[in-house]
């Protein structure tokens, strides 16, 4: 291999290695890591299946058994803890493929087309963005009725998207200037071709950013919502809706108040840790 | 500038005017009214007093007509009528409104305030504890639930060690004088510092970047170079710009701020306009709830126009024309 071929290394294999060195990066990529894992391995590491109820063993305090106790109806916490993963961090990533779809698209498009598409889209965006949005989740929340993960996908992510949009925008704006976008197009690419192969790839590593820190907000999102009785309906468990009834016990039963808040903080902390780490390691200001 | 601020504030009342659309199409969309909520509460209604009842409530009107109507009545100052509270809708929202500002002016005084200090202190020594500790815990601050915090708080301070309420605005009996005033305070503590983390841990970041940036500027080492202490380049030369951008932060702010009341009201039963918006969309009280999301939406849309005009007026670069 020649010397040259040699020190050619890849800009993404710059932005991973980058991405190892950072310390609290790889922290909270391997926080999100576990928690997706034991998730998804929820039906084999739970001692028990999440809805199986047993009046014998109502409220009973963490212990032998019940490492996470009982709840009212003496299911086990530790089992509900491990399902509820599956709904709140799937309902997460699924916000966050969703908006980062649906944010390229408008924003490409606000970007690329220009004019009065432009001037449309990116006024819708200002609006949602100058919304408080839990009051407009509580509406659609209302408007969709049953509690199933797909609607709370559905109405988190119609209300995701415009940061994203802003965000492809801007670099679609930058990036139609450039040199080589103008050569791709000299050369009789379509206008389609070079927006998808010349300018939306150089739009990937900010979004993947701006979609990790989507999934912890979605999933902070969809706990506010299932806490408020509105989002994932039981028996499906969510980290949201474990905490639903749990003030209410507060004074007998303190310990089902514990354990799904502590899951919910430990998956956003990891998500947003993950999603600075990234920045910084896709910054080429970050360059050494 | 008062050219500009005119064609803000038109601008500003057309994208009320299309939010109001929005909200009255997406209420009158939602399954359920107001009269089948009355109806599954007396079982002795005949179908024929539900349909009387629809009909004088204007139920059975389109859309437009319904949103026309409503529309008249808030031009002439009439926000409608409350069937669940049984009171009009203004006096209604004009004491819970009270109560949400008292909650969210606090926690936003204390979030500023303790976050920009906490900011500052750690952009100042990069990398020392200090610094640690205010990132980790901002970070920590962003990740935990707003309500989870607020369902910790009672479990710690109200249920365990007893020292404050768990939740309400003040105790029944206790009226006036100093055991009031000291009553309301104690009601208070929990929900604004727990609406306040998030913003807090919000302005750490803020500031601490943009205090970092700053610091990082030649006239801050040309200040240093000419022999000026240490602690008056931070607070004359530096602190006054990293603060600037701030100025537009506090109005993005505001609709995450007015998130959070939404749920900090409903953890600690504090009457707001929170609270009521939750109740009032859970019960189809619709005129209470488009007096709750307008009055939002106004203030959100307002304090982005008060922050553009406070940029201008403190950064002599930008003019608008």
């Amino acid at each position: 291999m020649s010397s040259a071929a040699a020190v050619f290394v890849p800009p993404w294999r710059l932005a991973l290695r980058r991405l190892r060195r950072h310390r609290l990066a790889a922290a909270g990529a391997a926080v999100a890591g576990v928690l997706t894992g034991l998730a998804l391995l929820a039906p084999w590491l739970a001692p028990a299946p999440p809805d199986r109820s047993s009046l014998a063993e109502r409220w009973l305090p963490p212990g032998r058994g019940h490492p996470l106790g009982t709840d009212e109806l003496g299911r086990d916490v530790l089992s509900r803890l491990l399902h509820a993963g599956r709904v709140s961090l799937g309902v997460g990533y699924a916000v966050a493929v969703l908006v980062a779809a649906v944010g390229t698209v408008v924003g490409a498009l606000a970007g690329y087309h220009g004019g009065w598409a432009d001037t449309v889209l990116m006024r819708a965006v200002d609006v949602l963005l100058a919304v408080p949005t839990l009051p407009l989740y509580l509406i659609l929340a209302g408007l969709l009725p049953g509690g199933g993960p797909v609607r709370v996908v559905l109405i988190l992510a119609a209300f995701g998207w415009p940061p994203v949009a802003r965000l492809v925008r801007a670099q679609v704006l930058a990036l139609r200037e450039e040199a080589f976008v103008e050569a791709a197009r000299a050369t009789g690419a379509s206008e389609a071709r070079v927006l998808a192969r010349h300018v939306l790839p150089h739009t990937v590593g900010p979004v993947v950013v701006a979609a990790t820190l989507a999934a912890g907000h979605a999933i902070l999102s969809e706990s506010a919502l299932s806490y408020l009785g509105l989002g994932i309906a039981p028996p499906t468990a969510s980290w949201g809706n474990m905490l639903h009834r749990a003030q209410d016990y507060l004074w007998t039963a303190a310990w089902l108040a514990v354990a799904p808040g502590c899951a919910l903080a430990l998956a956003v902390l990891g998500l947003n840790l993950l999603g600075d780490g990234l920045r910084d390691a896709l910054d080429p200001r970050w360059r050494q | 500038m008062l050219a500009y601020l005119a064609r803000r504030l038109f601008q500003s009342l057309v994208v009320l005017a299309g939010l109001s659309v929005v909200f009255f199409a997406l209420l009158a969309a939602t399954p359920g009214d107001p009269v089948e909520v009355l109806a599954a509460q007396r079982p002795d209604l005949l179908p024929e007093d539900v349909a009387r009842l629809r009909a004088l409530y204007g139920l059975d009107d389109p859309l437009p007509v319904r949103y026309v109507k409503w529309l008249r009545g808030v031009l002439r100052g009439d926000l409608g009528y409350s069937r669940t509270y049984s009171q009009p809708v203004g006096a209604l929202v004009a004491r819970r409104l009270g109560a949400t500002v008292q909650l969210a002016a606090a926690a936003f005084a204390l979030a500023l305030a303790a976050g920009v200090a906490v900011g500052v202190g750690a952009a100042v020594r990069p990398h020392s504890a200090w610094d640690y500790a205010a990132t980790g815990l901002s970070a920590a601050g962003l990740a935990i639930p707003a309500f989870w915090l607020g369902i910790v708080a009672i479990l710690v301070f109200a249920v365990w060690l007893r020292w404050l309420p768990a939740g309400g605005m003040m105790t029944p009996g206790v009226e006036a004088g100093v055991p009031a005033a000291v009553d309301r305070v104690r009601h208070l503590v929990l929900p604004t510092v727990v609406l306040a983390v998030g913003g807090m841990a919000a302005w750490v970041r803020y500031t601490r970047a943009s205090m970092l940036e700053v610091l990082g500027q030649d006239y801050i080492r040309t200040a240093r170079a000419k022999g000026l202490p240490r602690t008056s380049v931070v607070r004359r030369h530096a602190l006054r710009n990293a603060l600037l951008p701030l100025v537009t932060l506090v109005a993005l702010a505001v609709p995450r701020l007015l998130d959070g009341a939404v749920v900090t009201e409903t953890v600690f039963s504090w009457p707001g306009m929170g609270l009521l918006l939750y109740q009032a969309v859970l019960g189809h009280d619709y005129p209470v709830a488009m007096a709750v999301l307008m009055l939002l939406a106004a203030v959100t849309v307002l304090a982005n126009l008060a922050a553009d005009v406070a940029y201008a007026a403190v950064d002599p670069r930008i003019r608008y024309g």
